[in-house]
């Protein structure tokens, strides 16, 4: 009986090694281990053994059922790992066919660049400040020591609503120096973007609305040096670390001293180039000193106080920071522009 | 203000290169746009005298010579020209020559004769007559100068010049001059300014017997200076006064005109030179225009003037427009023989208004626009006088006229270092700034500083510290952070919902649009508005650019729907944009109350009225504005009536959603459905919550129990599901609509309406029976309050 059993776990597992699927891994097993199976039809002739032999032959046939049943488990694990792989081959697919679309939107390229210069001033204790557009001459004009005769109160230059030409669509954004300046407690440290109108005919760099960022700080001991730092950081932000800047002496009716800072130009690092007309530098924005018929217009005594101001165009900004050619594109809103940011 | 470098050296020594000049110059104040170097074009044109000229043996009219060009031996030289001798000095374009234009000539073959090079015209060398009067101008240029072979042409055609574009700011008149300029360029290099002042013989006389001058209104004409020349003779004048003209881009004409350009150029003051054999009555009266006036100036142009216009005048008519452009009336020609030279000083405001007024900006009336010096109008009359009598062109009669109407007392401000380097930031020491204003002619007096005459921008102590920090330089002010208090900064929360509604357009699929605030006030009638709406009610503008432009607009829509054509047309396929823009209504003073709104807009495949409601529901629901329902509308005008709601929030009106209506759709050029949405970015900030609760998550699963009810087909899904949801009562978690049919086995004017409902108690398992109690209690209520039964 020891050889018939030795014989029939060398059958079964050479049988069961060659099962090609669970199906008929189970077949095998009913057909070694099953009741009517075979390892049962040997261990049934037991009743003839002597009882010498049958613990010997009982251990034997122990032995042989452990291991047909460890190579079945095992067999198992093998083929349903071999199963799952054919799966997976089979529900390969083409990883270069085109995903599942999900249309966005984009952020229109002029308030790209304005979201970036309000979260930086903001980062530096600034508020945002918003007035109106139709605004007051006083404001945009006479509080700005810009007298009634100074060109631009012209009516071929500004856009009026009054025939007394006391109301106006604002040119700049610096009026809100002068709405902080009333209404705000000092000290002030504030931004006001928003929309401002001239009276220029639509062109590749023109354009009769367009966008200006103001900022103003008034405070005690408010300096052109600390003018120089804060707009210095601020270029070091917009245009990384190490860019360089230059102040240039100009002339704004409000601000004195008055000043204009180039970027150093990004295309050609201050060589000269196109991009910058050869100069290598960029204008930036214009700043200067709050004149102090101005502080005290608003009431402050600029004895004790002095504040500084700049504005900055910011058409022009995004259009140098995306290489945009042509203004008409930013007010003209075709998707395969907008898209493209 | 073109400045003409060999100019300055007159009042500056100045040696820099053009690059190193420019940028120190505009560092200091005097923006440099740019330098010519006139010479630039032409190279290797040289001096060349004709040793012999003989008839080319192939041309009856071209000539072969030999010419002399400084070197050992001639060149051979083919020219067609016939205005040459033997012995004349002429331009010649050497071999590898470069003439302006980017010409270049090379040595060649003419009819089989050789030839080295060109003998040159005027023209050739970007000259005309008015800088040669003595050439012609279809012949080659004979030069009369003092020359010799192969001397360079550039400095005998006054080429050897370089001349730097200044960009001047309004508050610095002064600096439209060479003497202006020279004196900053003095202070900028720390070099010492060599100025002249005028001496003049005189001839005797007075002009007192002959002109009598009268200003009618000190306030337009502060000051009018005036002298006599008699006997002149006009011709042209000299070559170094054509040279520096023509540098300065003014076109030479006669000695007398062109020393009055002189003049201008070089003190900054205008001048102008009246014939006074046509000035009636011998008299100058400086007045404004009488009504029918006119006058035909220079320009050969006839000007109707107005009594706003200052003039001047002789006893019966205008002779000149005040500080814009003389009369042809007086005009300097061939045989004037006594000249009266002015030299004023206007209003500023008055001249440009005239100027504007009848278009014609001259470089006289742009520098008086800016309010100049009347100290300067002596010094100027006595430099043109000096200047005749050096031209010999004419006498100069003994005195001056000069009526002073304004005050020329000096402006004395305090010298005050401390508040200067408080204001700057910086620690420049009093005597530096001492050193500096003196540089620029301000006197210092103890505490005192008188401010030079042509400073009229200098008022007060800021003033003076801007002039300090020029040439203590910017670039040297040192940098320190902003002192005080720190302040927090931030975003407001009406800033930060701007900016959270943007990001929600964005991420269902809107792209962002920037839109002109003004209108045509036709766009009323393009979105169909009736007559009585009160939108009509624009704000005008009363100067607009065109009538495209002249309204502002008190909706959005137009302006939304202007961009979705504009892709249309461009044959974009699918479009979906959004604005948060203002509207500007009439205020009660006069000025606009300004709110904002957000306007969405599409068009394309796979858009509906749905998709628009979709985003509108997925941008309120993210901005967790509560109880947000939508109304059939039918009465707006613009939108489709079977396809327009409102949108509330509660009982608050937020906005407006739709299709528009085809007949606006196609006012735009539009023929495929267009959806649009108008929410007041107001009313969505008032109804905002800004922090949400938290609620417990259930414990117990729902059961979920799916109801279908035919009903009439006018009634709303909104009611169906608000009556659901009545008679649920607390049980009933949800009510979602998911099917809705009309057709086979449905009555005609019915529909089915399918709802899947969830239902959970907070505090234990629902049973079958609970749940089935709460859908007979719906069902009841539909049946009672809507005449809907179970299908």
């Amino acid at each position: 009986m020891k050889e018939k059993l030795e014989k029939l776990l060398e059958e079964a597992l050479a049988a069961l090694n060659a099962a090609a699927s669970p199906e008929e891994l189970e077949q095998l097993r009913v057909k070694y281990l099953g009741k009517k199976g075979e390892l049962t039809a040997i261990l049934k002739q037991m009743g003839g053994l002597s009882a010498e032999e049958r613990p010997i032959v009982g251990q034997v046939a122990n032995r042989v059922r452990g291991e047909i049943e460890n190579c079945i488990s095992g067999m198992a694990a093998t083929l349903e790992e071999r199963a799952m792989q054919e799966k997976l081959i089979r529900e390969t697919v083409d990883v270069t066919m085109p995903g599942k679309e999900y249309v966005m939107g984009h952020r229109h390229p002029m308030n790209i660049a304005l979201a970036e210069v309000k979260d930086i001033f903001v980062g530096m204790g600034f508020t945002i400040l918003e007035g109106p557009e139709v605004e007051l001459s006083d404001y945009n004009f006479t509080k700005l020591n810009t007298e009634e005769g100074h060109p631009a109160r012209e009516w071929s230059d500004t856009f009026y609503f009054a025939e007394d030409s006391s109301i106006l669509l604002r040119t700049q954004t610096s009026p809100m120096q002068i709405r902080a300046m009333e209404t705000m407690e000092l000290p002030i440290r504030v931004l006001a973007p928003g929309r401002v109108y001239r009276k220029d005919e639509v062109d590749a760099t023109h354009s009769p609305m367009f966008h200006q960022i103001e900022g103003l700080v008034v405070d005690k001991g408010i300096t052109m040096a600390s003018l120089k730092a804060t707009l210095n950081a601020v270029v070091e932000k917009l245009y990384g670390e190490g860019t360089k800047t230059r102040f240039r002496p100009h002339h704004f009716p409000f601000t004195e001293p008055s000043c204009e800072m180039d970027v150093q130009c990004h295309e050609c690092g201050g060589v000269g180039c196109r991009v910058c007309k050869g100069e290598g530098w960029i204008e930036l924005l214009g700043a200067g000193m709050v004149h102090p018929k101005v502080l005290q217009g608003c009431g402050i005594d600029p004895e004790v106080y002095s504040g500084w101001a700049f504005g900055m165009g910011l058409e022009r900004m995004a259009m140098r920071r995306f290489k945009i050619s042509d203004l008409r594109l930013i007010f003209e809103n075709d998707v395969r522009f907008l898209e493209q940011f | 203000m073109n400045l003409s470098r060999k100019w300055l050296k007159e009042f500056v020594q100045v040696d820099l290169g053009d690059h190193e000049f420019a940028e120190a110059m505009t560092l200091s104040g005097s923006k440099v746009e740019g330098t010519e170097d006139l010479g630039a074009e032409i190279e290797n044109v040289v001096v060349g005298k004709v040793l012999s000229l003989v008839r080319h043996e192939n041309s009856d009219h071209m000539w072969v010579c030999q010419v002399d060009v400084g070197e050992e031996a001639p060149v051979q030289i083919v020219t067609g020209a016939q205005n040459v001798q033997e012995g004349d000095l002429v331009p010649v374009a050497k071999d590898h020559s470069l003439l302006p234009g980017g010409v270049k000539i090379k040595k060649g073959k003419l009819r089989g004769v050789e030839s080295r090079g060109m003998l040159c015209s005027l023209g050739e060398l970007g000259l005309d007559t008015r800088d040669f009067p003595d050439a012609i101008m279809d012949g080659i240029w004979i030069l009369h100068e003092d020359v010799k072979p192969g001397d360079d042409i550039r400095p005998i055609a006054g080429l050897d010049d370089h001349v730097v574009e200044f960009e001047i700011t309004p508050n610095r008149p002064d600096c439209l001059s060479v003497i202006g300029l020279a004196r900053e360029v003095a202070a900028t290099f720390d070099l010492p300014l060599t100025l002249h002042t005028p001496v003049i013989k005189g001839c005797g006389g007075d002009i007192r017997n002959d002109v009598s001058i009268e200003i009618t209104d000190g306030a337009l004409c502060p000051r009018y200076t005036a002298r006599l020349v008699r006997n002149v003779k006009i011709g042209p004048s000299p070559k170094w006064m054509r040279e520096r003209l023509r540098a300065s881009g003014v076109r030479p004409i006669n000695n007398i005109v062109d020393i009055t350009n002189y003049v201008m150029l070089e003190y900054g003051q205008p001048m102008h030179a009246f014939d006074f054999s046509c000035v009636e009555g011998g008299k100058i009266v400086v007045r404004t225009a009488r009504e029918g006036e006119s006058i035909t100036t220079l320009d050969g142009n006839e000007r109707k003037l107005n009594p706003s216009m200052l003039c001047i005048c002789d006893v019966n008519k205008p002779v000149c427009v005040a500080g814009v452009m003389g009369g042809a009336n007086s005009e300097i020609v061939g045989d004037t023989a006594m000249v009266l030279f002015e030299s004023a000083n206007f209003n500023g405001v008055s001249i440009r208004r005239t100027a504007m007024a009848l278009g014609m900006r001259t470089d006289a009336s742009a520098r008086y626009e800016k309010g100049l010096d009347p100290a300067n109008t002596i010094k100027a009359v006595e430099r043109a006088c000096e200047l005749v009598e050096l031209l010999g062109c004419g006498e100069v009669v003994d005195g001056v006229i000069d009526c002073v109407a304004g005050d020329l007392s000096p402006r004395v401000l305090k010298l005050e270092p401390e508040r200067i380097n408080a204001l700057l930031g910086t620690d420049v020491c009093r005597c530096e700034m001492v050193r500096i204003l003196e540089k620029l002619d301000f006197t210092v007096k103890g505490d005192d500083v008188i401010v030079p005459s042509w400073r009229a921008d200098v008022e007060g102590m800021a003033d003076l510290a801007e002039e300090v920090a020029r040439f203590f330089g910017y670039n040297n002010i040192p940098v320190e952070a902003v002192a005080g208090s720190s302040s927090s900064g931030g975003y407001t929360p009406v800033q930060r919902l701007e900016m959270d509604l943007g990001t929600l357009c964005r991420s269902v699929g809107l792209s962002e649009i920037i839109t002109y605030s003004f209108v045509s006030p036709s766009v009323c009638d393009k979105i169909c508005l009736p007559a009585d709406s009160p939108l009509r009610d624009m704000m005008k503008i009363l100067n607009p650019l065109g009538e495209d432009t002249s309204v502002m607009r008190t909706t959005i829509l137009p302006s939304m729907l202007e961009v979705l054509a504009r892709n249309y047309k461009n044959r974009n396929k699918t479009a979906g944009l959004y604005e948060i823009g203002k509207l500007y209504f009439k205020a009660d003073n006069g000025m606009a109350k300004e709110p904002r709104v957000l306007a969405m807009g599409v068009y394309g495949e796979g858009e509906d009225f749905f998709t628009m409601k979709g985003r509108v529901e997925a941008v309120l629901k993210a901005l967790r504005i509560p109880e947000v329902s939508f109304k059939q509308e039918t009465a707006n005008p613009s939108y489709h009536p079977g396809r327009c709601a409102k949108v509330y929030a509660g009982d608050t009106e937020i906005g407006v959603l739709g299709q528009i209506h085809p007949v606006a759709a196609k006012n735009y050029g539009v023929d495929a459905p267009v959806y649009t949405a108008e929410l007041s970015f107001e009313a969505i900030f008032a109804c905002e919550v800004s922090v949400p609760l938290y609620k417990a998550l259930p414990r117990f699963p729902a059961i979920e129990r799916d109801l279908a009810v035919v009903c009439d087909k006018a009634i709303p899904a909104a009611d169906l599901t608000a009556c659901i949801k009545k008679h649920g009562g607390k049980l009933l978690q949800e009510a979602k609509l998911f099917d809705v049919y009309t057709g086979h086995h449905i009555p005609e004017g019915k529909k089915s309406m399918a709802f899947s409902l969830m239902l959970r108690a907070e505090d234990k398992t629902m049973t079958d029976a609970e749940a089935d109690a709460v859908m007979k209690s719906v069902l009841a209520g539909l049946e009672k309050d809507l005449g809907a039964v179970i299908r």
